[in-house]
């Protein structure tokens, strides 16, 4: 892949390590990954939890620094321009989190909330600033009034849209968001989502949509990537994927989601893989996938699959993905 | 569905039911005064039956199903209402009693298995105990069934991780261990909240079909707690939806699917990602569930609902609609509220139909 005009993110063979606490091993989070985010698209990412997603959102905004590869943004690399306009810079990527309580300080109104990173940025009068608040607010569909309370008086769906008009105020450009509806009920799940689809709509944002659910990683983005054990296995236009995944894992991911529907639709077998995801300590060789794949073969341990573009503009690595009758579908 | 409903239906007058819940209340002390966290709850489970408990959180489903055993936290003001186990009334049994049917003929598994196993001893030691407690065999017996308990729910090795202690083993490992001591003294009801949620998708579908498997093999009846329509589509025969501490629907799972009768239940089908078009918008509930403070003396869901009508202020019953099917809303009669079923043509379901 080379770096695309279009792309307000270009990720190169990004590796995250990390320490283990006792300082004996080394995690290897995110080990060698390569994606473009194109403007005003909904880029999702979905995996199952360890397998370094939210490592990779922390890593998009600068929040940890790569331990190799490179982030552009906008085709400049972030951490070469002089401090003042890195933390200039770096308003323009935001991050919201799954707990709106994490991100909620419970002795702030809400209004002085979602001021405050306009505040930290200095940005403007105080009069403005507080009309920027205003307008954040009004755009999340929370009523004026509630600017006034604190945070244990707000629902979680009405927190969640705190954050989310905290993020705004700051009129960012690129929004990761990590498991943003996973703690909500349900019944309000729809709304917050819908409120991701408008803002992006009008505002012309760009999100990094991170999350476990497939349902909703389906409906809310264009292309999505699949995550095992620090590497993307496969991405392509969501389409593609959820109706002719070509990694093992992705079917099985798929096939392992529970349907809310009648029996009569659902049918068929599922795949239910053995065992759970392998620690990223000391990963499986060759294919990491490997140890639960029930098409693996002896080179699946010698040999790390390559990322090719089988399909154009669908990514894939595994070393049979492109034989016939290799899908069960 | 029907013929199965006929058979273990709450009014099917086929099979007895193994519990019969009537007019259960639960109440709280709290700072604020007493408040009352659910109230006059009507369900029964049949022998085998599997049973899903929905709703959305603080609705009252954890409390519900520890009710059942008694293990309610101790503000608890009161409990009103009878719990039927085999004549026996678990809501006013003696302590004893109690203890004698805990564990051994109703269990339950809770969502974080970490929280309910005991750090400083082995599983295997962990499991014999439940089963010398309530049968008093051999420890040499007790842990040949251990063993063996241990390979029935998926354990590899089992041999090899018997004297292993609970943070040696994952999470999904973990969770069958729980399983594994519910089910060792061979209970005719397990009650499992929120068993996967914890879990990864592709180990949650490992333990469903784990819970599902045994439940036919050894005729276990099973109450799962969760908050995902789709678990229980995948799991159970019959769904149980909650909302704001009240019983409002009862139906065989496809019935509710197909043709749910209270609005909430279709609200509930309508926001489900899975059923609407990609990237088109999603139904949602407008505004939130009523404080316990500050309930309404009629319809509870009033104030979030499209269909309401002045004489919904009126309290609701849970009414009997036919077909083993029970709603709570004046007005299910004459509403034709949609389903899973008519969003089914839409790209996301048809994929999934397709990959099955
Ligand atoms: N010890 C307690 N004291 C006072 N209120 C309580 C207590 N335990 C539970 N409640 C209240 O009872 C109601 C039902 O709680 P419950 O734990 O059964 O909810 P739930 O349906 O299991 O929700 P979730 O999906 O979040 O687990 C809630 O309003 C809760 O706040
Ligand atoms: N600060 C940290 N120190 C050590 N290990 C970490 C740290 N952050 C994440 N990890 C490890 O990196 C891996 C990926 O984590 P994460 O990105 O949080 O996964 P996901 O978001 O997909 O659940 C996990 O094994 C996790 O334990
Ligand atoms: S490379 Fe081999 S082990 Fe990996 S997914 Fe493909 S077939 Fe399976
Ligand atoms: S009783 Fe009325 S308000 Fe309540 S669910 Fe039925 S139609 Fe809606
Ligand atoms: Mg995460
Ligand atoms: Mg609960």
């Amino acid at each position: 892949m080379t770096a695309d005009a279009h792309s307000i993110v270009s990720v190169r063979d990004l590796q995250v390590r990390f320490q283990t606490t006792d300082r004996r091993a080394t995690v290897k989070a995110v080990d060698g990954v390569d994606f473009d985010v194109r403007r005003g698209e909904t880029f999702g990412i979905i995996g199952e939890s360890g397998s370094g997603k939210t490592t990779i959102g922390r890593a998009l905004v600068f929040l940890l620094k790569p331990s190799a590869g490179a982030i552009l943004h906008d085709g400049i690399d972030p951490l070469a321009l002089p401090r003042k306009q890195f933390q200039n810079h770096r308003r323009d990527y935001q991050i919201i989190f799954q707990d709106p309580n994490a991100a909620l300080n419970p002795r702030m109104t809400i209004l002085s909330s979602v001021l405050e990173p306009l505040e930290l940025a200095g940005q403007g009068t105080r009069a403005e600033r507080l009309a920027r608040a205003r307008e954040a607010m009004d755009r999340v569909g929370l009523p004026q009034e509630i600017g006034e309370r604190y945070p244990h008086q707000l629902s979680g769906g009405q927190k969640q849209r705190v954050v989310i008009a905290r993020a705004l105020t700051l009129r960012p450009k690129l929004i990761v968001c990590d498991e943003v509806v996973a703690a909500l009920d349900m019944s309000i799940r729809g709304d917050v989502l819908n409120l991701f689809a408008d803002l992006q709509r009008e505002l012309g944002l760009t999100y990094v949509f991170i999350t476990h659910d497939l349902a909703v990683v389906s409906h809310i983005s264009e292309r999505v990537a699949v995550m095992y054990l620090g590497r993307f296995v496969e991405l392509g236009p969501t389409e593609s994927v959820s109706e002719r995944p070509l990694h093992p894992y992705t079917q099985a991911l798929l096939s392992a989601e529970p349907r809310p529907l009648p029996s009569s639709m659902r049918g068929g077998e599922r795949i239910v893989l053995e065992g759970e995801i392998p620690s990223p300590i000391d990963p499986p060789s060759g294919c990491r996938f490997r140890t639960r794949c029930r098409y693996a073969q002896d080179v699946c341990a010698s040999r790390v699959p390559d990322w090719r573009e089988l399909v154009p503009g669908h990514w894939v690595a595994c070393h049979f993905a492109d034989r016939p009758n290799f899908s069960p579908n | 569905m029907a013929a199965r409903l006929a058979q273990h239906g709450p009014d099917g007058g086929g099979a007895q039911p193994l519990i019969s819940v009537r007019g259960l209340g639960i109440r709280f002390k709290t700072s604020h005064g007493v408040w009352q966290a659910t109230r006059k709850l009507d369900f029964d489970i049949a022998p085998g039956e599997r049973v899903g408990i929905v709703g959305e959180s603080g609705c009252g489903k954890t409390i519900t199903g520890l009710s059942i055993l008694r293990l309610l936290p101790n503000n608890l003001a009161g409990l009103d209402g009878s719990i039927m186990f085999d004549g026996v009334d678990l809501a006013s049994c003696s302590t004893r009693q109690m203890r004698d049917i805990r564990g051994r003929r109703i269990a339950m598994i809770f969502q974080e298995p970490m929280s309910a196993l005991d750090p400083v001893f082995t599983v295997g030691h962990q499991i014999a105990e439940t089963l010398r407690v309530h049968t008093g065999v051999s420890s040499e017996e007790a842990r040949a069934k251990t063993l063996d308990m241990l390979r029935r729910v998926g354990i590899a090795s089992p041999e090899r991780r018997i004297d292993d202690y609970p943070h040696q083993l994952s999470g999904g490992m973990r969770q069958r261990v729980m399983i594994a001591a519910a089910l060792i003294c061979g209970p005719q009801l397990l009650i499992a909240d929120e068993p996967t949620t914890a879990l990864d998708v592709t180990v949650q579908a490992q333990i469903l079909e784990l819970l599902r498997e045994l439940s036919e093999t050894s005729g276990t009846a099973l109450m799962l707690i969760t908050h995902d329509l789709g678990v229980v589509a995948e799991t159970c025969t019959r769904m149980i939806t909650m909302y704001a501490g009240e019983v409002i629907e009862d139906a065989a799972v496809d019935d509710a699917l197909v043709k749910p009768l209270h609005p909430y239940t279709s609200g509930l089908l309508r926001s489900l990602p899975h059923l609407s078009e990609r990237r088109g918008k999603l139904a949602s509930i407008p505004g939130r569930v009523p404080s316990i403070m500050d309930m309404p003396n009629g319809c509870r869901f009033k104030a979030r609902c499209p269909y309401a009508v002045d004489a919904c202020d009126a309290e609701q019953e849970l009414r009997d609609a036919g077909g083993g099917r029970k709603v709570r809303c004046a007005r299910f009669a004459e509403l034709d509220l949609p389903g899973a079923l008519q969003h089914a043509t839409t790209a996301p379901i048809a994929a999934m139909v397709a990959q099955s």
